[in-house]
């Protein structure tokens, strides 16, 4: 259980985290959302250790931490640009933490041997970060990271710097990795589709403070406020109610409660089409179809179609 | 093509102009009558002793100057402190300041009436050793510097959250990614205490058998007319200087290579 309490964070002028608390169930996997200068970096950095905050207190199941040094907090940290050692092969990467502890060299191999048949680079232990892809490295990182057995695992945007396919692999394959390890894992992420894709609970983050904290699904139903909601997904604002753009419905003939719109582009996403619209009103939206709706409707360039949203949420200020 | 030509003409001919004829004008002069007297001129017993000197000065300049230089460089780029910049300014003042100037100084302040005058520290070897390690100061930590910048902090936060102490860190982790840049500081420091002429000039006294570095014999057999000792000193210099980069050279191992 991770426990942070009204943590302040300052850097110059600029205020990180402005007193947020978060709690992270043991054997959970919470993902830290938010766009870049939101400070979920920073929080994951004071959990670790590696930023000492202004105010406010890290406990780690049932330990007030917020004093101690990374060295003694028994956290898993993985970076973005993976820090690998360089001058190292991946197999002394990975023994890092247990050389530096002296446990007896049979252990060692034991441990390393299993962590690298987990990461899939068993072929690879004698090569140095240099002559491996970017997936490869972090995969590396993340076993270095396990190698201690740490009471929670910390993961800085991990696959940031990868391509999208590798991406959505590594992601998957760390969602799996967790079903098996149950480690306590902390995730920061920017893309909400990663972030709904591999945790239990979401924490959004904004401006040094939490907008909401839920699980994936209830955090797109129904977000706290206008930021998750435009956050999370695709959303269009008509006056003051946010429409998702699959909630906007396209007839061919007005019925009442439908208002004129003419359609401006086709995008065709594989099995999904994005309709972008202009309403005779000059309100521009968009919505999302399936390709045989599209096809069903004839849908052209330039065509007068009528539309209605089939949800809609308003927030109370 | 023609462009490409004369760059390398340019190039080339600028390095033999300049740097490879009076080098190799003093290798023909000193060999010029055989080996025997160039060898007879750097074993009398002045000579030795300069020789002795000179090692003697590097021998203290280089490690001292490695230790601190590797220190600072961390000081410098690790450690923001108040008056960090002005710290790093000040590095580099042996590069500015003109030799003689160092001597100068280090003489008014150890010298007869200065501040610190009157133990054995000028027109002695104490004094000559603080002239060479001044001169020689800046160039471990200009080479450490921006390799520890390049480098980052993140692998060293990396070590430090699996357990590793600042000592740990720096052994497994700074250490061996800086120690070619430190060892090519060595190189520079070792080629500049060994040669290092002026600031020692002006403290030492320049007693012949007693403070004469190599430097210094070499001006000494020049102004008494020894045409050949001068030339097989300086010769001599000229080789250790080259052994340093050769022994440095040899002692890189392939995996930095790749």
């Amino acid at each position: 259980m991770i426990e942070a309490r009204a943590i302040v964070k300052r850097f110059g002028d600029f205020t990180a985290l402005d007193g947020v608390s978060v709690d992270v169930p043991t054997g959970s996997l919470t993902a830290l959302l938010g766009p870049s200068g939101s400070g979920k970096s920073t929080l994951l950095r004071v959990i670790a250790g590696l930023e000492r905050p202004d105010a406010g207190t890290v406990v780690l199941d049932g330990e007030d931490v917020t004093r101690r040094p990374p060295q003694s907090r028994g956290v898993g940290f993985v970076f973005q640009h993976y820090a690998a050692f360089k001058h190292m092969t991946v197999w002394s990467n990975v023994a890092f933490g247990l050389t530096i502890r002296r446990r007896p060299r049979a252990e060692i191999k034991q441990r390393v041997g299993e962590l690298l048949e987990l990461v899939q680079l068993s072929g690879l232990a004698k090569r140095y970060p240099a002559q491996l892809s970017g997936g490869q490295r972090q995969r590396m990182g993340l076993a270095r990271a396990l190698a201690v057995d740490p009471k929670v695992l910390l993961l800085d945007e991990p696959f940031g710097a990868l391509d999208a396919r590798v991406r959505k692999e590594l992601r998957l394959w760390l969602r799996r990795l967790h079903d098996e390890t149950h480690t306590t894992t902390v995730i920061v992420t920017h893309d909400q589709e990663e972030a709904m894709e591999v945790a239990d609970r979401v924490v959004v983050m904004n401006a040094g403070q939490i907008e909401q904290t839920a699980p994936p699904r209830e955090l797109y139903d129904s977000p706290a406020n206008e930021f998750v909601m435009s956050f999370v997904g695709p959303v269009n604002q008509v006056g003051d109610a946010y429409i998702r753009p699959h909630d906007v419905e396209l007839l061919l003939e007005p019925n009442g409660s439908t208002q004129e719109a003419m359609v401006q582009r086709l995008v065709h996403l594989g099995f999904e089409v994005r309709v972008d619209l202009v309403r005779d009103d000059g309100q521009t939206l968009s919505a999302q179809l399936t390709r045989e709706q599209v096809e069903a409707l004839e849908l052209q360039h330039g065509q007068i179609v009528y539309v209605r949203p089939t949800r809609q949420t308003v927030f109370a200020d | 093509m023609i462009g490409r030509y004369a760059v390398r003409f340019a190039s080339l001919g600028y390095l033999a102009v300049l740097l490879v004829a009076p080098v190799g004008y003093v290798f023909w002069k000193t060999f010029q009558h055989g080996f025997g007297p160039a060898w007879d001129a750097v074993t009398t017993p002045d000579a030795v002793h300069a020789l002795k000197v000179t090692l003697i000065l590097t021998a203290i300049a280089v490690p001292a100057n490695t230790i601190f230089g590797v220190l600072s460089a961390l000081a410098i780029v690790r450690h923001r402190f108040p008056g960090a910049g002005i710290f790093n300014a000040v590095v580099d003042l042996p590069l500015a300041l003109s030799p003689v100037v160092v001597g100068l100084a280090l003489l008014l302040l150890y010298g007869r009436g200065g501040w610190l005058g009157g133990h054995g520290i000028a027109f002695a070897l104490p004094g000559m050793v603080l002239a060479t390690i001044f001169v020689s100061l800046p160039f471990v930590v200009r080479e450490v510097v921006p390799v520890l910048r390049e480098i980052g902090t993140e692998q060293e936060q990396a070590a430090a959250t699996l357990g590793a102490s600042w000592l740990q860190t720096f052994r497994r982790v700074t250490w061996p990614a800086i120690r070619w840049a430190t060892a090519y500081g060595v190189v520079l420091t070792t080629a500049r205490a060994l040669g290092e002429f002026g600031a020692v000039s002006v403290i030492s006294g320049r007693l012949t058998g007693e403070t004469e570095s190599m430097t210094l014999y070499v001006q000494d057999r020049y102004r008494s007319f020894d045409d050949v000792g001068a030339y097989a000193s300086s010769v001599l210099l000229a080789l250790l200087a080259v052994l340093t980069l050769i022994v440095m050279t040899r002692l890189r191992p392939k995996e930095e290579t790749q």
